[in-house]
């Protein structure tokens, strides 16, 4: 695998991830503007604007962009989250150039207004679908109390009322603002040629407006909020917890990422056996969520309304232990088995190897290679999950549920 | 297309080994199918397979719970154990070199399971969340409640079980089900990734080979329906499950079928997503699929979509899956194809993918097509075959469902 990078005069980083032996090329673009780059009154916006990308340009019309992105036969998609909106297409490689161009072009939409108005329909039913899905609701909520006056606490979709408020120029602004070329990453993985992409991004992306939109770092102060939502009908209450954890560009994240593997994967950690196996809890896991400035560790937990106080309990009695105690040298290298073979399976395909590529660039502009994280996971000390406990000890800080329970 | 490395082996007690050697991956993964899926849950005990895969792998030969767990997480293996309407399975999937000693585990949690009742009450309470959980997911229910109605039983009972049924199982019905069910002679082991047949085959002669039991698993048919229901929920959403009868994966019309339902549901260029999303505006998730048993298949259908837009939806979703039959576009079945080429040549990325590939294909072909095959049949369709294919299983018969706070109008001349 060769890796290799450039950057256009506009800004624009491109980077790639040459494999001749895959079947595939996988192609994205990785635009450093999410949930937590827009200001209340548009809230909602960048997720809304993901949606019109494929509404069409001057050149192609909505019906042209669906029409060909199935032509060649492209799995491709896009996705916003707090601080990257990420479109990509994995294709064959004869058609990986046809495809980045599409991308490329769909990035700078037209935007027309009637468009605009029917796309509002369909986003305000993907709110309505998640309305009435209590895990996301409680994501929403979990973001919202434990980032409270940090703008990672903005919900991704907006709201209901947001989303109705927003108008098509207000849209345009948000999109002349933050799609500039210095915020955006080309990332490329699969089997092309270097040549080929330098080409095409010059060739594609050149003319794009230059410039980078600074978005400020700013330490969140969580309250220790604990919020309940009540929905009576349901069969199961789900519970989201969420404590202080290293950044993305921490040098203690593996160490964080092993914590979670032990603490909490879906099977054989201590929640495991605690909660899962002995039938306590239908799921209890421990993810590790990094932002740019900040990070969490984020326990989900679903399980029997009734069992919520005892569950709790245990959680906080796994913390306390491995706060005071941290962990054994056995976990740790089982963790590390468990955590290598994920990596090597998840790399075999380009499009893995994209979200892997375009993720560190954005985060830490840097390269890894999949034999350079399988080395800073075997490299983590015993040492280095103390230092992550110590400085971010495992709490319940910010504790939401959601369920038919009433008071807990 | 790159050509592939397909062998099988029949041991003598009659179980099947399939194995695709790739070379460019460093991978193995495995997809062992168990002939004990729901519908060999006896009447009224919907349920009984799903509580058989959890509590399958809490200790098994000489390990126990715990020390099974340890070691597949040592070995790096990644997981699961699901339940099918034919089928348990079973799928791993590590470092190539692992695979052996991965196998020799498995080994003991199919033939000597430890089944212990002190594990029983916590196997049972799991299932009893899952469920609970699928209850509270309107999208996960709606297809769920759909195939109920629309497949006979137990065809169409809930892989994962019935709420209502788990208080009627015990540990006896579910040791008893092991017993019956999983035995050699419909079990399938498929295998794909960077490993050597011969290998393979040897140790699966060592582990498998002396495996017996002449037992076999039963059940008795009855009808589904009803063909229209709606469910009385309160939500933002109404939840739209349509069906109609299609022909199953052996069938000679399958890839027909598959081409019917690609025009109608394949990409955001189809004419689902273009008619109820793009140009209505109606729905965010709108999409059709094939769903086959051995001797019987569907297409299903979802949508959902706000209260107050869902009787429109119903409509419009209807009317474009009855147009189907005024013809087929050239363009339409082209953009089919290309994505079933790319998604033909993709699969051979994913040693998962093949593996499971593999093992079905076996069970519903009693062979394994290589993807030159699949692509060829798919390559030979024309937009009049695909619309001769239309007319003889036309869009009829239909099952819908509907959950929401309010009934919808069943157009009357379905």
């Amino acid at each position: 695998m060769i890796f290799n990078k450039t950057q256009l005069d506009n800004g624009l980083e491109i980077i790639a991830e040459i494999n001749p032996s895959v079947h595939s090329v996988a192609v994205g673009f990785f635009v450093k503007t999410g949930s937590r780059d827009e200001s209340l009154d548009v809230s909602g916006v960048s997720h809304f604007l993901e949606h019109m990308m494929f509404k069409g340009t001057e050149e192609f019309t909505a019906e042209d962009v669906n029409r060909i992105f199935d032509e060649v036969g492209a799995n491709y998609n896009a996705a916003t989250g707090e601080e990257t909106t990420f479109y990509y297409a994995a294709v064959l490689p004869e058609y990986w150039r046809r495809t980045a161009g599409l991308l490329a072009s769909i990035l700078y939409p037209s935007l027309r207004t009637e468009d605009f108005d029917m796309e509002k329909q369909v986003i305000l039913e993907e709110i309505g679908m998640y309305e009435d899905q209590p895990s996301f609701v409680l994501y929403d909520k979990l973001m919202q109390s434990h980032f409270s006056g940090h703008p990672l606490g903005q919900s991704i979709l907006g709201s209901s009322e947001s989303v109705r408020a927003l108008t098509a120029d207000q849209m345009r602004q948000y999109h002349r603002d933050h799609y500039r070329a210095g915020n955006i990453v080309l990332a490329v993985a699969g089997n092309t040629t270097w040549n080929e992409i330098e080409d095409f991004a010059v060739a594609g992306c050149s003319h794009w407006p230059a410039g980078k939109t600074p978005r400020p770092a700013i330490v969140p102060r969580p309250p220790a909020a604990r919020e309940l939502l009540v929905r009576e009908s349901a069969y199961q209450e789900q519970l989201m917890l969420m404590t202080p954890a290293p950044a993305a560009n921490s040098p203690l994240r593996f160490a964080a990422e092993l914590l979670t593997v032990i603490v909490g994967d879906d099977s054989g950690s201590r929640f495991y056996w605690k909660l899962v196996d002995s039938g306590l809890a239908e799921v209890a896991e421990l993810s590790f969520q990094d932002y740019e400035d900040c990070g969490g560790f984020m326990t989900y937990l679903t399980c029997d309304p009734e069992q919520v106080g005892t569950n709790l309990d245990h959680i906080r009695e796994i913390f306390d232990d491995v706060n005071r105690h941290a962990v054994t040298a056995d976990e740790l290298s089982r963790a590390k088995n468990k955590t290598a073979a994920r990596i090597v399976l998840r790399s075999e395909r380009p499009m893995e190897r994209l979200s892997s590529l375009g993720g560190n660039w954005i985060h830490r502009n840097e390269y890894r290679s999949v034999t350079d994280d399988l080395q800073d996971i075997e490299g983590v000390t015993l040492e280095q999950i103390r230092e992550v406990i110590d400085r971010y000890p495992l709490t319940s800080w910010t504790t939401t549920a959601i369920g038919p329970l009433k008071q807990w | 297309m790159q050509h592939q490395e397909l062998n099988t082996y029949r041991l003598t007690n009659g179980m099947t080994l399939v194995v695709e050697t790739m070379r460019n991956v460093q991978s193995a993964a495995f997809t062992l199918l168990l002939p004990a899926g729901s519908v060999f849950d006896p009447p009224g005990q919907n349920g009984v397979a799903s509580i058989l895969a959890t509590w399958l792998m809490k200790g098994a030969g000489a390990r126990g719970s715990q020390e099974l767990t340890t070691d597949l997480d040592n070995l790096g293996v990644q997981r699961s154990e699901t339940v099918g309407v034919s089928h348990l399975m079973l799928n791993g999937a590590t470092l190539s070199h692992i695979l052996r000693p991965t196998l020799e585990i498995y080994a003991d949690v199919v033939r000597a399971p430890h089944l212990a009742e002190e594990q029983f009450e916590s196997s049972m309470a799991y299932v009893e969340q899952m469920l609970g959980s699928i209850e509270d997911e309107p999208r996960q229910k709606v297809m769920q409640e759909l195939r109920r109605r629309t497949f006979k039983r137990p065809w169409g009972l809930p892989p994962e079980g019935s709420l209502d049924d788990l208080p009627r199982i015990e540990p006896l019905d579910v040791q008893q089900n092991w017993g019956n069910c999983f035995r050699p002679q419909e079990t399938i082991l498929g295998i794909a990734g960077n490993v050597e047949f011969e290998d393979v085959k040897s140790w699966v002669e060592e582990l498998f080979g002396d495996w017996d039991n002449p037992r076999s698993g039963e059940f008795e048919e009855l009808d589904g329906g009803p063909p229209f229901d709606h469910l009385m929920q309160e939500s933002t959403q109404t939840q739209i499950g349509i069906a109609y009868p299609s022909v199953p994966y052996r069938h000679p019309d399958y890839y027909a079928a598959w081409a019917a339902v690609g025009v109608l549901s394949g990409g955001m260029s189809s004419r689902l997503f273009t008619e109820v999303r793009e140009k209505r505006g109606l729905c965010y998730s709108v999409y059709a699929s094939l769903n086959s048993l051995p001797h019987d298949g569907r297409v299903v259908c979802y949508a959902g979509t706000t209260n107050e837009r869902a009787q429109e939806t119903l409509d419009v979703t209807l009317q474009v899956i009855r147009d189907l039959e005024n013809g087929i576009a050239d363009d339409e079945l082209d953009r089919c194809k290309a994505r079933a080429k790319s998604s033909l040549i993709m699969q051979q990325e994913s040693s998962m993918a093949r593996s499971s590939s593999v093992a079905r294909d076996w069970f519903y072909l009693g062979e394994v097509q290589t993807l030159d095959e699949i692509h060829r049949k798919i390559d030979a369709l024309t937009p009049q075959t695909v619309l001769d294919h239309v007319h003889q299983f036309p869009a009829r018969e239909f099952t819908i469902l509907t959950i929401g706070p309010e009934m919808l109008e069943i157009p009357n001349d379905l």
